[in-house]
């Protein structure tokens, strides 16, 4: 249980931590809403070293923390939705057996994107951002990409550890 | 890197371009606007590409607005201060013609870029 709970702890600062040095790294692309989604790196990992349920405490506790730390009240919804929705459609993918954490982190990435975008359009009651999923997605699908290659090697990285 | 995750990958991006070239998201192309507000609710909008006029019945008084050009510009009006009237016409996005005694404020919605930097609100 305490080492649960150290585990938690840590999976979640360093969730929080990504998301502010996200917060830092300027984005060169003058669309809003493409980012790398650092912080997805930790969630999809918590996804396989700890448990799905557990992947899904740390994203909600990680949303809720960085957007109020780095984003704002309405920051926090965007977040929020992104969030859930990338959890389900990950939590699907993870369940697929012939599905690795780099097909895990791409769905994530994508459906993140577009959760925002849900959210985007019911807080600004009008359908005009819906022509950014496209591209959204493809940044999702490039973003989530990198960010699986990252998680791959820290997961051999950790299961070698654990042996 | 398993077989599905290319499919994954490969689903998510037609899908994508699917979305981006059959048009359905794409915004409708609409003009400029010009909204007019009574004492901070929303009466009535003009279509700046239609010339128009019209008389607005504001708070103890009448403005008369006048569409042409694409732009909008009150001709008259029976406040005190005239300062509306003597406005010059606008078309611009965030621009507006605002009549302090008649409660009247007439902005621009969806209107071409401002050629100023910014505004602050």
């Amino acid at each position: 249980m305490a080492k649960k709970t150290a585990y938690y702890g840590i999976f979640a600062a360093l969730a929080i931590l990504m998301g502010y040095v996200e917060a830092v790294i300027p984005m060169p692309v003058p669309i809003p809403g493409i980012k790398i989604g650092l912080s997805n790196i930790v969630v999809v990992l918590c996804m396989y070293v700890m448990g799905t349920k557990e992947a899904f405490y740390i994203s909600i506790v990680r949303v809720v923390i960085s957007a109020l730390l780095f984003r704002g009240f309405v920051g926090l919804w965007y977040s929020l939705s992104g969030a859930f929705l990338s959890y389900g459609a990950m939590l699907a993918v993870h369940r697929l057996k012939d599905a690795s954490i780099i097909g895990v982190s791409v769905t994530g990435g994508v459906f993140h994107n577009i959760g925002q975008i849900i959210v985007a359009c019911i807080i600004l009651g009008r359908n005009v951002v819906l022509y950014l999923i496209p591209i959204l997605m493809v940044s999702g699908v490039a973003a989530g990409f990198a960010i699986g290659l990252v998680s791959k090697y820290c997961l051999n990285y950790l299961e070698k550890k654990r042996e | 890197m398993k077989k599905l995750d290319f499919i994954i990958i490969a689903v998510l991006l037609v899908c994508a371009g699917g979305l981006y070239f059959s048009g359905f998201l794409r915004p409708g192309d609409e003009g400029a606007y010009a909204v007019v507000y009574v004492d901070g609710e929303e009466v009535k909008r003009y279509d700046l590409s239609q010339n128009t006029e019209d008389t607005i019945t504001g708070i103890n008084g009448t403005n008369q607005i006048k569409v042409q050009d694409g732009e909008i510009s009150v001709v008259s009006a029976d406040c005190r201060d005239q300062v509306c009237v003597n406005h010059l016409p606008i078309n611009r996005e965030n621009e507006s013609i605002v009549c302090l005694p008649h409660k009247v404020v007439i902005e621009i919605e969806n209107g071409g870029k401002n050629s100023i930097d910014a505004v602050v609100k």
